[in-house]
């Protein structure tokens, strides 16, 4: 049986590496990612949590997991908006670089 | 008087205010015809209301008085929108309002060339209704309204063609020195209020009344008539606040012979003779005014000698006999000051009018020694200034004789020190006024005569050139006559006493100590003391012949002489200077140094600008986070997250 802290600490690690890579990279697309890298260490966290209530047999041992169904659910909507917007851009500014896409700014 | 009658009282200083209203607001835009209509129509309508209180006057159910409206209630205390009307406030409403209208039909003539000509007369209308708010008062604050109004009306008057710096300057120096009178009268009034709770004049004159004389000198009544001296002295340019009168000639010319000679200038002397009450029973007081009077009298008549421009030489004439007036007032000889205040008010209002057409007639020249002459180029102003001079030099039968000689003669019931004196005044008060007039009309014109067009006194652009002195048209001249006639007449009202007897229910109204001084002395001196100011009238007369009716080196040898004392009188004593060093110097440097780069730079702008300053310096360090890019942005999330996340974990385990 894999303790609960391993799936606390790999779902942490997936998170800050989401947030690193967001920080740092410019590419929209790997922006993306991070964003989708943050979501799934949230996720892996929700079903650790959820599998444990399950063990210790609560009434509620099936929200954590329903709650991963509908981040899902929104990270495949985004992901198909956002990759259609990402698309836009790229054809009308013919660059993924989020530093050079600045129009609205002073 | 009916009550029917005196229901319309209020409606005596209205009227003026209303022309002043209609053409101040509507003026600019109406031909002077309609201006001309409303401003002499309104004020001649209070003239011929005046002359119907007059007429109605009865000695016996006198005084009247009129309550208009509520103004103020503060408990026991109340001041009222209510007039007065007794024999005083009546002589003093018909020298106003007859006086008033004749130099506003004058003004038609002299002003009607000038661009301002709705505001002059919106102005003159104005400082009508105060005027007549001051003499018509009940209590002291609608007196104080008025007085206040009147300097009001004289400063935008002075400074009527702002555009000429000397005039703006002259009308502040006019508005801030009549200030600090302002401030003495103001506390008088406040310290009424305190002892006696009231300002109206028969409640607070019968509270006096019953308090004895302050033989001791000083107390109460000691210190509000003092106080009140101070405000006469500002408003009525006696020493040391006469500085203003002077230079107060910047104004048009019958500006100066309405305020600052016939009306505005006899409030002090008015407002000292309406509380006599209150100064019978201040000794000391009493001889402050006398001594500050008669050392005005000599004073401002000394510097009229030297003076070469023909509105100061009247200035300070006005100066000087204001002093006689409030000698009178000191002496205890109230009437006789309202006399000479009611001649004086006719001739020398013919005497700037008279030099007003003068100016007129020469195109704009003040100084007399450009001057001379003008005998044969007009006549009636000649005759008509000819007349005021023998009646201000006091050659009988004219009015300056009566009014003068009057003062002289209960000033030598005084002290013969306050006679001498005034009899040294009236030698030079003919010398100077001869010598105004022998400069003026007399040898041959030293004008140049200027082909281009150019203005009268200082407004240019009048259309019509000065190529020979000229005699002013009919409607100035018309005014002239009738003051001369005034002149001539007007002294025979008291003679014999009747217009003191008129007067005396206001005077001898609980008269607690001066009983008439000159009853003691007997007919003989009487007339020795009118021959003596006749022969010293006349030996003025003579000297100023001597000296200036022909090309006499005398003026100038004698001049030589005098050296450092003739340099001091034609630099008025170096009063203006000193006044400079000692005040108006110290105060600018002082508000300059300290109030100015001090206080307001040093430390409220600093306060302000160091805050704003540091407000700018703390958001220009604060801006670099909000750079646009979002990552950064990003970059404060996570970290402001990571934050809270430490401190959950931190409280948590704690």
């Amino acid at each position: 049986m894999v303790p609960l802290s391993y799936y606390l600490v790999l779902g942490g690690i997936l998170f800050v590496c989401g947030v690193l890579g967001f920080l740092i990279k410019r590419n929209i697309i790997t922006i993306f990612m991070s964003i989708e890298l943050m979501l799934n260490g949230v996720n892996l966290t929700f079903v650790a949590f959820a599998a444990q209530w399950h063990m210790l047999g609560s009434a509620n041992a099936l929200s954590g997991q329903i709650f991963v169904f509908f981040v899902m659910v929104v990270a495949a909507a985004e992901a198909a908006v956002g990759l259609a917007i990402i698309i836009a851009v790229y054809r009308t500014r013919e660059t993924l670089n989020v530093d050079q896409v600045n129009l609205l700014k002073l | 008087m009916t009550p029917n009658l005196l229901r319309f009282l209020w409606l005596v200083p209205v009227l003026p205010l209303g022309g002043a209203a209609v053409n101040g607001l509507f003026g600019r835009h109406s031909s002077k015809k309609a201006i001309t209509v409303v401003a002499l129509g309104f004020s001649g309508l209070a003239f011929v209301l005046a002359l119907t209180f007059a007429l109605n006057f009865s000695a016996a159910s006198a005084p009247y008085s009129m309550d208009l409206a509520h103004w103020l209630r503060s408990g026991d205390f109340r001041v009222d929108f209510s007039f007065y009307l007794d024999q005083l406030s009546l002589v003093m409403m018909l020298v106003v309002t007859g006086v008033g209208f004749l130099i506003h039909i004058y003004s038609v003539g002299y002003m009607w060339e000038d661009d301002g000509y709705y505001r002059f007369m919106a102005y003159l209308n104005l400082f009508m209704f105060f005027m007549l708010t001051l003499v018509l008062a009940k209590n002291y604050l609608m007196m104080f309204i008025g007085w206040e109004g009147v300097g009001l009306a004289s400063y935008l008057l002075i400074g009527f063609w702002f555009v000429k710096d000397s005039a703006a300057s002259a009308g502040k120096k006019a508005f801030i020195v009549n200030r600090i009178g302002d401030f003495g009268f103001l506390i008088a009034l406040f310290l009424m209020i305190k002892h006696f709770g009231t300002l109206d004049f028969p409640a607070l004159f019968a509270k006096i009344q019953a308090i004895g004389p302050e033989i001791a000198g000083a107390g109460t009544l000691t210190a509000i008539g003092l106080l009140l001296m101070v405000g006469a002295a500002g408003k009525s340019a006696q020493l040391p606040l006469y500085v203003w009168l002077p230079d107060a000639m910047e104004g048009p010319t019958p500006v100066s012979a309405l305020i600052h000679a016939a009306t505005m200038v006899t409030a002090g002397v008015y407002m000292v003779a309406r509380s006599h009450m209150i100064f019978e029973r201040a000794p000391s007081a009493m001889t402050v005014v006398a001594i500050v009077g008669t050392l005005t009298a000599l004073f401002a008549a000394t510097i009229g000698i030297a003076q070469t421009d023909i509105k100061k030489v009247l200035a300070y004439s006005t100066v000087s006999q204001l002093g006689y007036m409030f000698m009178a007032c000191g002496v205890g000889a109230f009437s006789a000051g309202i006399f000479h205040l009611m001649t004086h008010a006719f001739f020398k209002g013919l005497l700037f009018l008279a030099a007003g057409s003068v100016i007129h007639g020469i195109g704009g020249e003040q100084d007399m020694r450009k001057m001379g002459g003008l005998r044969s180029y007009m006549p009636w102003t000649f005759l008509t200034m000819g007349i005021a001079t023998l009646a201000i030099a006091g050659i009988p039968p004219l009015a300056g004789f009566w009014s003068k000689d009057e003062i002289l003669w209960r000033a030598f019931g005084a002290s013969w020190v306050y006679w001498s004196i005034g009899v040294v005044t009236a030698f030079i008060t003919s010398f100077y006024m001869f010598r105004l007039m022998y400069m003026t009309f007399g040898g041959e014109y030293r004008g140049t005569v200027p082909r281009d067009a150019h203005g009268h006194d200082s407004h240019s652009g009048d259309g019509h050139g000065h190529g020979e002195p000229h005699e002013s048209p009919v409607v100035m001249l018309g005014p002239l006559a009738i003051l001369a006639i005034l002149s001539v007449l007007g002294g025979f009202i008291g003679y014999g006493g009747r217009f003191e007897h008129f007067l005396a229910p206001v005077f001898q109204a609980g008269q607690a100590t001066q009983e008439a001084a000159g009853e003691v002395a007997n007919k003989s001196v009487e007339y020795a003391l009118l021959g003596v100011s006749v022969v010293v009238a006349l030996l003025g007369w003579v000297v100023a012949h001597l000296f200036y009716s022909g090309r006499s080196e005398m003026p100038a040898r004698i001049a030589r002489a005098l050296g450092g004392l003739y340099e001091g009188v034609v630099h008025k004593y170096y009063v203006d200077e000193l006044y400079a060093a000692l005040f108006v110097k110290p105060l600018i440097d002082g508000s300059t140094e300290v109030l100015w780069h001090g206080v307001d730079q040093g430390v409220i702008d600093a306060t302000v600008n160091k805050a704003a300053d540091g407000a700018r310096h703390v958001s220009d360090e604060a801006r670099h986070m909000q750079s646009g890019n979002l990552r950064s942005y990003a970059g404060w999330v996570a970290a402001g997250g990571a934050l809270v996340i430490a401190y959950m974990i931190w409280t948590g385990v704690r």
